[in-house]
């Protein structure tokens, strides 16, 4: 490791959050709290039915003027978003549909008005003239052989079928003695960040110059397609992200609603906002998950894995998203499938389907979610094939430490850790010995206890091979970061990330102060602005604090070079005599601060040593020496309670241990690990859109959809290992995705753990009581 | 999701709030925490919103000999924070506090719960279960309904055209009675999947049965109540019970009967443990 504990607000110390002040105080300044004088507001309307043939809309006279269709911003480009895979089928996905609706939620026309209210009230004064087609509801109505098609000229509903091919699996078939398959669901449902997306647009006269706001993770990049799709030059066009108020993937894609915003403010000429509610979230923003599984393992009599077959097919809505494809939800789940696990032989089938539904989109834990839920199921399936514990099976099974740095039979590069340590850390904690003596005990109000875990590796981090090697529009390489010394010694941090969420404005801070010893109170970190930071890709898959910390780091050493440099030279003593520490530069008893040294360098030139530039700031990039990723892992362990007679599944422990390398502060760490727990605990027990034969969702508010809250949170157990990786700065590895992948996994096993004395098992996400209650009666008419 | 246009007035008399609720479009906002999320979804086209939380008449609570008569404006969480005397043995202030979140309790009331006729509304089986009965006003003047004769389906009452529900009468429930409540819900603060209250006077021979969140109307089991009464085994009661399920004919999913024999099988059996 690199970094050096010395201080107290440095990489690794648990530093106060500093953007909190003004979060919690009230003070953030999200989308809607934008105000520019003249706003028109937008209300969308948007199609009522799964697939139709749009023939025309019936606008009443007085909202002529009033409303506007995809002919009154012709010259934008829809949203192509296509993988270099071959045989990826493309969509084009426009801002307002054109000739055919292909969703429940699909915008067909714009109307504003001064407020919200009266522009829906002309939404709802408008009719459609429609021809409905049939419905392409579900994965097998899409591929069945006569299913009207989705996009016009395609062979079949399918955007892509791919497969991973490693080693010899008919020789494993012929000789397993062990053969166990699973078929598995993962239900679809939506992001739900607490702030809905939102987008304000209006033209800057002065500049010349379109100014978009947008709840976006990564403005930079929104800038450039968002040019591209409405024919103007970059240098046109300014994308600013305010205080975004969690995007967790949703708010990582280019959206039609940013599109068309931008669209109508360019040909208005005046501002124009769209403020997503929450029906419009949960039936029309990217959706998550909708994985099935169809998984065999073939074992040996100990249920060490030697080969494994596995097929995905996620159902992924209508069009495919830019910048991530369509295809990329399958190709991820089937690409880790293999997990923290020494399996040899593998073989991988993806599937992306292409139905009616609103568009599938990341979202916390991409496709990881599913592998790990189809994975860990399978290994608690293949311990009660050989009748040994879970946790010896896949203790193991898993990639020892003396195998790091280890190749997966997908390709994937582990580069450090310790899998079964970690494993047994949290094992130690949950303490198994103790909860089957428990649960052989009974309770004494019937319910049924049952302990599960899973573990998983969490790819992070990743740059240029692994973008490349998706065949990606955008490769998402490095991070920028410009540090910059005001003149009276302060410090701002310009950055291409945006947070959200995650504390950067404080970690990024610690990183300066890791390297310049200068205070983070001292510290303003920028972000969020494609006019203000250097060009960034934005916070998504992990990335930020390695990337943007890496950049941080070397943009601050090389500051700390010309600080000394300047400081030593004011001090009158040879450079390599002064330290640079605790915000000075000290020859002896004698020092000098940053507030000299920075006006010095801005408003004194003549102080400067000779030679020496004047100005105090560094530009850095910054890249990962290895760019396919810095793999964190962990394990998850749970107890629950399971009421037979009722269906309901209660967490009684929940324990993570998890290693992300070197944490730069552990108390975010930790808060990130159980809010992604939380999150992960919606997948499995409660969110879900369903969709009927019409292809209408079937939870379009929060009657219908739930997600966990308070009181459904657990006192999650987080335990820390820290396994620096050999590849990045300070040996930092990303995690705000982990805690999300494994809860699904966890709780099945727990519960099919509790309900294995009645012979049922779920294998459905999110498991309801309908669902708990339904497998129980299948076991009792099986008896 | 913001509402549709509506005119919005607040009488100040019960006269004044009848007069306007028969004008053709007009609805009644009594707390508004179902209502309003409706308006703002364009589910239910009001004209005009006639707010009842003006009136002082519809606040009030009379203590008397046989039963205690509640304000159909009094909030729910005025009873679960007892405010106001109870008639049930402690079963409506334990209600009370069993569903959504404080700050719908707090605006929320038991009239306005009960007008809608959710069919998982807790009231709404709290009310059938204790004989409970609604003294209803209109431009025809007052009229008695109970509570069981209230619901007709779900969302769908014995309330007539510009008709509101002045107060809940709740009979005195006998101090020998002890109640059993069983309810899921997917998680806290959330309607209920099934909910059941059954009432036992060993003493008086008397018992009540009530499924809620079933559908439609609350189910009264009088048959299963005298069973469990005159001590039936547990195997006996669950084959009863399920067959009085099915005989509901409400078009239970096999998991939802079995939900719901849970709940009623358990509020009988804390009834009788009590």
């Amino acid at each position: 490791m690199t970094a050096t504990r010395v201080s107290g607000e440095g990489v690794g110390a648990s530093v106060r959050r500093v953007e909190d002040r003004r979060l919690l105080d009230g003070g953030g300044e999200y989308l809607a709290d934008l105000r520019v004088p003249g706003t028109v507001e937008v209300a969308f309307l948007r199609s009522p039915v799964a697939h139709a043939r749009l023939k025309g809309v019936d606008i009443p006279t007085q909202f002529r003027n009033s409303v506007f269709l995809a002919e009154d911003i012709g010259f934008t480009k829809p949203i192509v978003a296509a993988t270099a895979a071959p045989g990826f089928q493309s969509s084009e996905y426009p801002a307002l549909a054109r000739e055919k609706l292909r969703f429940v939620g699909e915008m067909i026309a714009m109307c504003i008005a001064p407020t919200r209210a009266e522009a829906e009230d002309i939404a709802q004064a408008c009719t459609l003239d429609l021809d409905e087609l049939p419905a392409v509801w579900d994965i097998d109505v899409a591929l069945a052989a006569d299913a009207p098609r989705i996009h016009e000229g395609w062979r079949d509903n399918v955007f892509l079928r791919s497969a991973i091919t490693a080693g010899d699996l008919a020789g494993i078939k012929a000789n397993a003695p062990v053969v166990v398959q699973k078929t598995l669901r993962m239900g679809r449902h939506a992001g739900v960040s607490l702030e809905t997306r939102g987008v304000l647009a209006h033209y800057d006269r002065r500049l010349g110059e379109l100014v978009v706001y947008s709840s976006t993770q990564f403005p930079h990049v929104i800038r450039t397609v968002l040019a591209q799709s409405l024919g103007i030059a970059e240098s046109r066009l300014r994308v600013v992200a305010p205080d975004v108020g969690g995007g967790f993937g949703i708010k990582g894609n280019f959206h039609p609603e940013e599109l068309a915003v931008a669209a109508l403010a360019m040909k208005l000429g005046c501002p124009v906002r769209w403020i997503e509610d929450r029906r419009e979230h949960l039936v029309a923003s990217p959706h998550a998950r909708e994985h099935r599984y169809r998984i065999t393992a073939y074992a040996d009599r100990s249920g060490r894995i030697r080969g494994l077959e596995a097929e995905v097919v996620v159902d992924a809505g209508a069009y495919s998203v830019w910048p991530w494809t369509a295809a990329m939800e399958a190709g991820m789940s089937a690409g880790i499938m293999t997990g923290p696990y020494d399996i040899p032989v593998y073989h991988g089938r993806a599937v992306t389907v292409c139905t009616n539904k609103s568009p599938l989109g990341p979202y916390r834990g991409v496709g990881r979610s599913g592998a790990c839920f189809a994975l860990e199921t399978m290994i608690d399936a293949i311990a009660r094939a050989v009748g040994r514990n879970p946790e010896d099976v896949r203790l193991e099974n898993m990639v020892p430490p003396s195998a790091m740095p280890y190749r997966s039979a997908t390709g994937k590069f582990y580069d450090s850790g310790d899998y079964p340590e970690c494993a047994r850390r949290a094992l130690a904690a949950i303490d198994p010995a103790a909860v089957r003596a428990r649960q052989a005990r009974g309770e004494p109000d019937g319910r049924l206890i049952g302990f599960g875990m899973a573990s998983y590796t969490e790819q992070s981090a990743h740059g240029t091979a692994e973008w490349v090697a998706r065949g990606m529009p955008v490769v998402f390489g490095y991070e920028p970061a410009l540090a910059r010394f005001t003149p009276d010694g302060k410090l701002i941090l310009f950055v291409g990330i945006q947070n959200h969420g995650q504390g950067l404005e404080t970690t990024l801070a610690q990183v300066a102060h890791q390297e310049l010893g200068i205070a983070v109170a001292d510290i303003v970190v920028r972000h969020g602005d494609s006019s203000v930071s250097p060009y960034g890709m934005g916070t998504f898959a992990s990335r930020s604090m390695t990337m943007a910390g890496g950049a941080v780091s070397r943009a601050c050493a090389m500051l700390a070079e010309k600080v000394k440099r300047i400081g030593a030279h004011l001090l009158q003593a040879p450079i390599d005599a002064v330290t640079l520490a605790g915000g000075q530069v000290a020859f002896g008893s004698q020092s000098v601060g940053f507030a000299a040294i920075a006006e010095a360098a801005y408003r004194h030139p003549e102080r400067l040593p000779s030679g020496e530039e004047p100005g105090l700031e560094a530009n850095a990039v910054y890249e990962p020496q290895c760019s396919t990723g810095a793999f964190s892992y962990a394990t998850h362990a749970c107890t629950v309670a399971v009421d037979p007679g009722t269906g309901m599944v209660e967490l009684l422990d929940y324990v993570v241990c998890h290693d992300c390398g070197t944490m730069v502060n552990p108390m975010i760490v930790e808060a990130q690990v159980v809010g992604g727990v939380v999150q992960g605990l919606g997948t499995a027990l409660y969110e879900e859109i369903p969709y009927d034969e019409n292809g209408q969702p079937l939870a379009s508010t929060f009657l219908d959809y739930l997600i966990p809250g308070a009181p459904e949170a657990p006192d999650v157990r987080v335990l820390h290992m820290e396994t620096p990786s050999p590849h990045t700065r300070f040996g930092i590895k990303g995690m705000g995705e982990g805690g999300a992948i494994a809860p699904p996994a966890a709780v099945v096993n727990a519960v099919n753990d509790a309900l294995r004395p009645l012979g049922a098992e779920v294998t459905e996400t999110p498991i309801t009581p309908e669902r708990v209650l339904t497998a129980i009666l299948a076991a009792e008419a099986r008896r | 999701m913001k509402p549709a246009p509506f005119a919005y007035v607040r009488p100040k008399s019960l006269g004044e709030a009848v007069a306007l609720l028969v004008q053709s479009g007009a609805r009644a906002l009594a707390g508004g925490q179902s209502l309003v999320p409706m308006l703002n979804l364009r589910l239910a086209p009001v004209e005009r919103l006639v707010d009842l939380g003006g009136l002082a008449e519809l606040r009030g609570v009379r203590d008397s000999s046989g039963s205690i008569l509640y304000g159909a404006m009094t909030a729910h969480a005025v009873f679960e924070d007892g405010e106001v005397p109870d008639a049930s043995n402690g079963l409506m202030p334990f209600v009370a506090g069993q569903f959504a979140f404080r700050a719908v309790r707090n605006r929320g009331t038991i009239g306005g719960a009960i007008a809608l006729a959710d069919p998982a509304a807790d009231w709404l089986t709290t009310a059938v279960a204790l004989e409970a009965r609604l003294h209803l006003i209109g431009v025809a003047g007052r009229r008695l309904v109970g509570a069981e004769e209230f619901v007709l389906g779900p969302y769908v009452t014995a309330l007539g055209e510009g008709e509101l529900i002045e107060a809940v009468e709740v009979p005195k429930r006998a101090a020998s009675e002890r109640w059993g409540h069983a309810r899921v819900a997917m998680k806290i603060g959330d309607y209920a999947e099934s909910m059941a209250i059954a009432l036992m006077d060993r003493k008086a021979g008397r018992g009540r049965l009530v499924l809620g969140a079933a559908d439609g109307a609350p189910i009264l089991f009088p048959e299963i109540a005298a069973r469990a009464l005159s001590g039936a085994a547990s195997d006996e009661l669950r084959l009863a019970v399920r067959r009085a399920l099915l005989a509901a004919d409400r078009g239970f999913t096999p998991a939802k009967l079995a939900m719901h024999t849970t709940t009623l099988l358990r509020a009988l059996a804390q009834a009788a443990a009590a």
